[in-house]
């Protein structure tokens, strides 16, 4: 890398804090590693000896595996802790469960949980490094970071760039480290679905805020749809999943309002058919999979980079 | 040591209640105010360069006794309030078991008399079990001794209840304090809904959960007659209603807490629990909203919501955390710091806010020094500062925003009865 960049924090709690240096330092240091994935030895020494605890407390599939992935090609060892077999079910706090984690010699933490603010509440329990996997409607850094990975890795430079995110954007972490992420790499971004699953107070994280899908879609350069969570919404925020899907979901039709080359993007995981046509979904303008891909080589880069800064200053500690 | 006699030397003596102003010497004996006399056998009291005032009184407070000790209890929450100047308090009917019944409340006024160092008024429910179906004995409760009803906490949903709840409360002149909250418009919610609650992902509240209750309640009062008094108003869509249905003539009062009048929203950025309070700070337009409503008198006066937790009840995910702030201890230098030096309020619009006015609003006595009136006597330097700390809280517990923030302003003796019962950082010994 030729960059003078020189990264400092240990932990990854969101993206809205990151400087666009930052967010560009990680991209840059997850090309290097993605660029290692056609290698015959996939794994690299860079984490050896060194226990990443995966505290899962809240479902995940992708996000889960691919921090297990990552962690398993820097050769570091994983454990993961999840939800419904740990003695949180007891009764234990989340403070007390971290400190034992700690305690059982992990030198870092990667935690999933249904509140928002627990990693950074976490961040201030123990002294090794925290990554957020997704804190509840807060922040899923990791989600944006491959995103604007996979969004780059297509297009290119994404200043000037116009992404749609579209469906549930009041409830989505995703959406909110995405609107961050985008915005300080120079895309505009529009936030668009029912009234009352975008509410406007999102202009003041600097997205637009529509409810008309055409205008929201029209000349875009990508869409990332959101998950319909419908047993979250329990009915109150919109009539059906067959009146959100005759609005918004994402069709033929209404996918030829988009750039002719414009990327379909989803976090996962889908409804066929309510938030996207399947068809649609398998087309060759889908990227769904690529960016469960570059899921890897991001939080490669996450691990490795927030893992040496973490030895650094405990190196200036002990000077 | 009753016949103690007392001479407060050189302060100066402010007592909104009777338009008193100036530098003198304020004379205690046998527990009354009285005319000067003689300073042979008198305690001398020098209290140059300090302020000379009624006794507080906060109309709202949580001292969790019985049945949450481990939090407060009487002697300590008692001890808060004396070191905040406080002398005399109205505590709210939370407690477990509530105070639905007749006995709770005797026992209450037991641990009172036994551990109080101030002035405890206890309150009683409004619905049995705080349930907000069924009428709680209020004419029994009455008996007992409380100077007011109310769920707080929790707020009657039903608008037929609260209308028979309000109506049944009048036959007994026994004002209703309502926690005016819509339970549909805030279930799961955090904090105040608006931009920052946005961000940092948390579930909003918005302040129309409480204006609703509160318009509910102006039409309940207009319709029966009835005092209903709004706690802890933190919308300013809700003073403005307060402001008119009191143009109107209608017979509701608000207060307003120090929490809502100097922090906002924007101080839930570290999702520290601390700062995590039901209703919820809210945003700067709010904030300056109640501090106008304080300055004309749409807000009666200033009431703490002192809510103890434990560190560790508070030291969980922010979103699992209990609602509620300490508030005896700081609310003094913080009104001052809002009301006086940042909003321009005279020292005794400061006052009066926190003694005379609280006190005739629910007709409890004190807040006066007038001559023949029991002497609770707060004496506070208005330049001194310090920092709280948790060591030095005299409450069980230390949720407090304004730990290791410098405040100005600082209670150094607090009298009740003619008795100092805290001076300098020291709740005096009791002779019990």
């Amino acid at each position: 890398m030729k960059s003078e960049f020189e990264w400092t924090r240990r932990n990854l709690i969101g993206i809205e804090n990151l400087s666009p240096e930052e967010l560009t330092f990680i991209l840059d240091t997850a090309v290097s590693f993605k660029n290692t994935f056609d290698r015959k030895v996939k794994k690299l020494p860079s984490l050896r000896g060194k226990v990443i605890a995966n505290l899962f407390l809240e479902p995940s599939t992708r996000t889960r595996v691919a921090f297990e992935v990552a962690a398993n090609r820097l050769s570091a060892d994983v454990l993961t802790v999840s939800g419904s077999s740990s003695s949180i079910v007891k009764g234990e706090t989340l403070r007390d469960t971290a400190l034992n984690i700690q305690a059982l010699k992990a030198d870092m933490i990667v935690i999933r949980h249904s509140s928002a603010g627990s990693p950074h509440y976490l961040s201030q329990v123990v002294d090794i490094p925290v990554i957020n996997a997704g804190d509840g409607a807060h922040e899923h850094p990791t989600q944006a970071l491959l995103d604007c990975f996979t969004l780059r890795e297509k297009i290119g430079d994404l200043r000037g760039r116009k992404v749609a995110i579209l469906g549930d954007i009041l409830f989505s972490r995703v959406a909110r480290s995405n609107i961050w992420a985008l915005r300080k790499l120079g895309a505009h971004v529009t936030v668009v679905g029912p009234s009352t699953l975008v509410p406007e107070e999102f202009i003041s994280m600097g997205a637009e805020v529509s409810h008309n899908l055409r205008s929201a879609l029209t000349d875009a350069d990508a869409v990332m749809l959101l998950r319909i969570q419908h047993e979250r919404q329990s009915q109150t925020h919109f009539p059906s999943l067959g009146e959100y899907t005759s609005l918004f979901g994402l069709n033929q039709e209404r996918s030829s309002w988009l750039k002719p080359d414009a990327l379909i993007m989803h976090p996962g995981p889908i409804n066929r058919g309510v938030e996207v046509d399947s068809d649609l979904a398998d087309s060759s303008r889908s990227v769904i999979l690529d960016q469960v891909t570059n899921g890897i080589a991001v939080r490669m880069a996450v691990l490795y980079l927030c893992a040496s800064a973490n030895e650094w200053q405990k190196r200036e500690n002990n000077q | 040591m009753s016949s103690e006699k007392i001479i407060i030397r050189g302060g100066r003596i402010i007592d909104p209640a009777s338009d008193r102003d100036e530098v003198g010497d304020l004379f205690i004996c046998d527990g009354k105010v009285s005319s000067s006399f003689d300073e042979k056998d008198a305690r001398i009291i020098d209290a140059t360069g300090k302020v000379v005032c009624p006794g507080l009184v906060d109309i709202h407070v949580h001292f969790r006794d019985p049945g949450q000790t481990h939090k407060e209890d009487i002697r300590t929450g008692t001890m808060s309030a004396a070191a905040g100047g406080f002398t005399s308090v109205i505590c709210m009917p939370n407690t477990a078991p509530t105070c639905d019944n007749a006995g709770t409340i005797q026992h209450i006024n037991d641990s009172i008399s036994k551990k109080a160092v101030i002035r405890v008024y206890p309150t009683g429910c409004l619905t049995r079990n705080m349930d907000g179906e069924q009428l709680a004995p209020i004419g029994s409760l009455k008996r007992a001794g409380v100077v007011a009803v109310t769920d707080d906490g929790k707020c009657v949903q039903s608008n037929d209840l609260m209308r028979q709840v309000v109506t049944y409360s009048k036959m007994f002149d026994l004002p209703v304090m309502d926690h005016c909250q819509d339970s549909s418009l805030t279930q799961g919610s955090v904090m105040h809904e608006g931009e920052w609650s946005l961000r940092l992902g948390l579930k909003g509240w918005p302040a129309a959960a409480e204006d609703i209750i509160v318009a509910r309640n102006i039409i309940l009062s207009e319709l029966t007659g009835a005092h209903i008094h709004m706690q802890h108003v933190s919308s300013a869509d809700s003073v403005e209603l307060l402001r008119q249905a009191k143009r109107k003539g209608i017979r509701v009062s608000g207060e307003a807490s120090p929490h809502h009048i100097a922090l906002t929203d924007k101080y839930l950025s570290g999702y520290d629990p601390f700062f995590k309070m039901n209703p919820p700070l809210r945003s700067e337009s709010h904030r300056l909203a109640l501090i106008e409503g304080l300055r004309d008198g749409t807000l009666d006066c200033i009431a703490t919501d002192h809510a103890p937790h434990r560190e560790y009840e508070k030291d969980v995910e922010l979103d699992q955390a209990p609602f509620g702030i300490v508030g005896l201890e700081t609310a003094l230098p913080v009104c001052l710091e809002v009301l006086h030096r940042s909003h321009g309020f005279s020292l005794p619009k400061v006052i009066d806010l926190m003694t005379a006015k609280p006190a005739r609003l629910m007709n409890i006595p004190g807040g006066t020094l007038a001559e023949g009136e029991p002497a609770d006597v707060t004496i506070f330097d208005s330049e001194k500062e310090w920092i709280p700390s948790r060591e030095e809280f005299k409450s069980k517990s230390f949720n407090s925003p304004w730990l290791g923030i410098t405040l100005k302003g600082r209670t150094e003796f607090t009298l009740v009865n003619g008795r100092v019962v805290y001076e300098q950082g020291t709740i005096a010994e009791t002779e019990r």
